[in-house]
């Protein structure tokens, strides 16, 4: 088996604040091996946007990465200098942000933006970054690219957008993309065609790709892996079709309960109970404990620590004392 | 894009009538201008006589009618203290005030955009602190004192710097410049620093506000996870956006520093056209305030008309929806 293209190990992301130091990361690990989509999936402010902009160097004092590590294709990223991590930003690591509408420079023509990040990262010329650019407009699936290219960011529509600051994520051939909630600010219409533009890229050039989102209907269309997330941990992970159809972890139950299906059958969609807790007041033991109707007095005193299960990798005390075959 | 310079065009051609109007009420204002010109002894038909020649006993409308009409040709009448067209006074006056400011400008433009930059980036760098006192300091002392703190300092104290007028100037046509001596050059920077330090702290409050903000944009963290150089970032990206707002209070304050400009010349005896409407002043000479007061007008109808024009140069989405308006 080859190494993965990212490996996440044990990360744990704080913040200081005037109040003390927030964990908003706390031992975090996955992997995503190449040409793999690992959809990452929780509430907002679960620490999945955190998870990927540690992986991208992008983390914003007063935030900062306080352990564990981070390795691109065997490469730890998470200690390098700025100037090396600037090289990976773009070059082997592409990031796609959730507001297509705010993420391009409005005083510049798409394709000069597209131009001077091709070559800030490839030694190309003028010439052949601009034909590199069309090329990957038209790859994006954007109509009459050469005559878009000169067009300004405003002049694109929110769908159009998006498929322009994926073009820029793309531009430099990288092994990891990370989408940050790529389709929360479009149209469901367009939501599709950026999902199947994504996943169609990542099976082409064999990227992998971290997709960022609260959308479980997204994951399950494009994801081949889905990690849970929960304050700042995940909860389970796992191939997609097991984490749906056979979740474990009682918090994944909730959130796969709470996705109506087409089928129509009359059952009232299960809502969880509560809402995440703060950083600065996670519950001790499991952070789940006070919403979870399993859980026992071991769960508000332990942490637990991921246990694999089958395909499925969850931190759950339900799973420990009791012996595999009934618990899956 | 030329609807919108020609509406611009048409809406400045109407601030110029109404600033006429002002202009012209000033000479009602002041009173009889026939009592000004003739001696005590000066009997009824004669005043009458000149009345009459001056066109002073038509309906105010044909005057106003007149005196646009005359003001759009630059003719403005005759000063009453020197017995010269306004005009020639005023031309003669205008490179002097016109370089006065111009250099002040720039060296605001220069110097605050410069600071505004590095007190953005560099937030706790002691540089920046210093620029945050100096910009204190422009933006509280009032002009005259600044001026004459400066002249006590290099001209009396150190005796590096002349105190007051404008060196040795080269005639170039109507033009007279103190830009190609070396006494004209020396002549000129404490007025130019003097009349451009406050917008010097203006420009760099601004600018130091606007990259803030603008870092904080999406597109600038976008642009980060492009791997963008820091200096393309800085100075490609951000500083650009930055600028859009800077060109417009800049224009406009170019206007204000030629009003200004008053009372530096008076500080520093610069032979400029506000140190002819000071003593305008003293002396009742209505023509040339009124031909003062339509020129400074033209000159801020100007700028905000070229003011306009560049923003929708410097910003593609104004383009559109200029175009789109029409």
């Amino acid at each position: 088996m080859t190494a993965p293209v990212l490996s996440v190990r044990n990360l744990q992301v704080e913040f200081a604040s005037r109040r003390g130091t927030l964990r908003a990361i706390d031992g975090v690990s996955f992997d995503i091996a190449k040409g793999e989509v690992l959809g990452v999936v929780g509430e907002s402010g679960a620490g999945k946007s955190v998870t990927g902009l540690s992986v991208i160097g992008l983390i914003d004092p007063p935030g900062r990465i306080a352990g564990g590590e981070i390795h691109l294709a065997g490469l730890r990223i998470d200690n390098l200098p700025p100037e090396e991590m600037r090289r990976i930003r773009g070059k082997r690591i592409g990031m796609i942000f959730q507001d297509p509408l705010t993420s391009l420079n409005p005083l510049y023509k798409v394709g000069d933006q597209i131009v001077e990040t091709i070559r800030t990262h490839l030694n190309l010329s003028e010439q052949a970054a601009r034909r590199r650019a069309i090329d990957l407009l038209a790859e994006v699936g954007i109509p009459a690219p050469d005559k878009r290219i000169d067009g300004y960011p405003h002049e694109f529509s929110g769908g159009m957008r998006q498929r322009v600051v994926i073009a820029l994520a793309i531009c430099a051939e990288p092994e990891l993309i990370i989408a940050d909630e790529p389709t929360t600010a479009l149209d469901v219409s367009v939501q599709a065609q950026i999902i199947s533009l994504i996943k169609r890229l990542g099976r082409d050039h064999g990227t992998a790709v971290m997709l960022v989102t609260h959308d479980m209907g997204v994951i399950a269309e494009t994801s081949d892996r889905v990690a849970v997330m929960y304050a700042g941990r995940v909860a389970e992970i796992g191939p997609v079709q097991d984490v749906v159809r056979n979740p474990l972890h009682p918090y994944a139950k909730g959130l796969m309960g709470a996705i109506p299906t087409l089928a129509g059958d009359d059952k009232r969609l299960v809502q969880i109970p509560g809402s995440m807790p703060r950083l600065s007041a996670i519950p001790r033991g499991c952070s789940f404990n006070p919403r979870c109707a399993s859980a026992f007095d071991r769960c508000r005193v332990d942490r637990p620590e991921p246990l694999s299960r089958g395909t499925q990798s969850v931190a759950c005390h339900l799973y420990d004392s009791v012996p595999a075959e009934t618990a899956a | 894009m030329l609807a919108f310079t020609l509406r611009r065009a048409i809406q400045a051609i109407g601030v110029m009538i109404a600033v006429g109007i002002i202009s012209f009420s000033m000479f009602r204002f002041a009173g009889d201008p026939v009592n000004q010109m003739v001696g005590m002894d000066t009997s009824g038909a004669e005043r009458a006589a000149i009345r009459k020649s001056l066109g002073l006993d038509d309906p105010v409308i044909v005057q106003f009618g007149r005196y646009v009409g005359n003001a759009a040709q630059f003719k403005f009448g005759v000063s009453y203290q020197f017995r010269l067209p306004v005009t020639d006074l005023l031309m003669e006056r205008m490179p002097a005030t016109l370089e006065l400011a111009i250099v002040a400008t720039i060296f605001a433009m220069v110097s605050g955009i410069l600071m505004g930059v590095y007190s953005a980036l560099r937030r706790d760098s002691w540089l920046t602190h210093v620029f945050q006192a100096v910009s204190l300091i422009g933006i509280s002392l009032p002009t005259f004192l600044i001026g004459i703190l400066m002249i006590y300092l290099f001209s009396v104290t150190l005796g590096w710097l002349p105190s007051f007028g404008r060196g040795d100037v080269v005639h170039i046509g109507w033009w007279t410049t103190g830009l190609l001596t070396w006494s004209g050059l020396k002549a000129l920077i404490m007025p130019s620093i003097t009349l451009g330090l406050f917008q010097m702290t203006l420009i760099m409050r601004l600018v130091r506000a606007e990259m803030l903000e603008v870092l904080r944009t999406d597109y600038i963290r976008f642009a980060r996870a492009r791997g963008l150089t820091t200096r393309a970032i800085h100075f490609g990206h951000a500083l650009r956006n930055t600028l859009v707002p800077v060109i417009t209070v800049a224009g406009l304050q170019f206007g204000s520093v030629i009003a200004f400009a008053i009372i530096t010349e008076t500080v520093f005896q610069w032979p400029g056209m506000g140190l002819l409407f000071v003593q305008a002043v003293q002396n009742v000479d209505i023509p040339i305030m009124a031909a003062y007061l339509m020129m400074v007008s033209l000159i801020f109808v100007t700028i905000n008309l070229v003011v306009d024009i560049l923003y929708t140069i410097v910003d593609p989405r104004l383009r559109s929806t200029v175009s789109r308006a029409h």
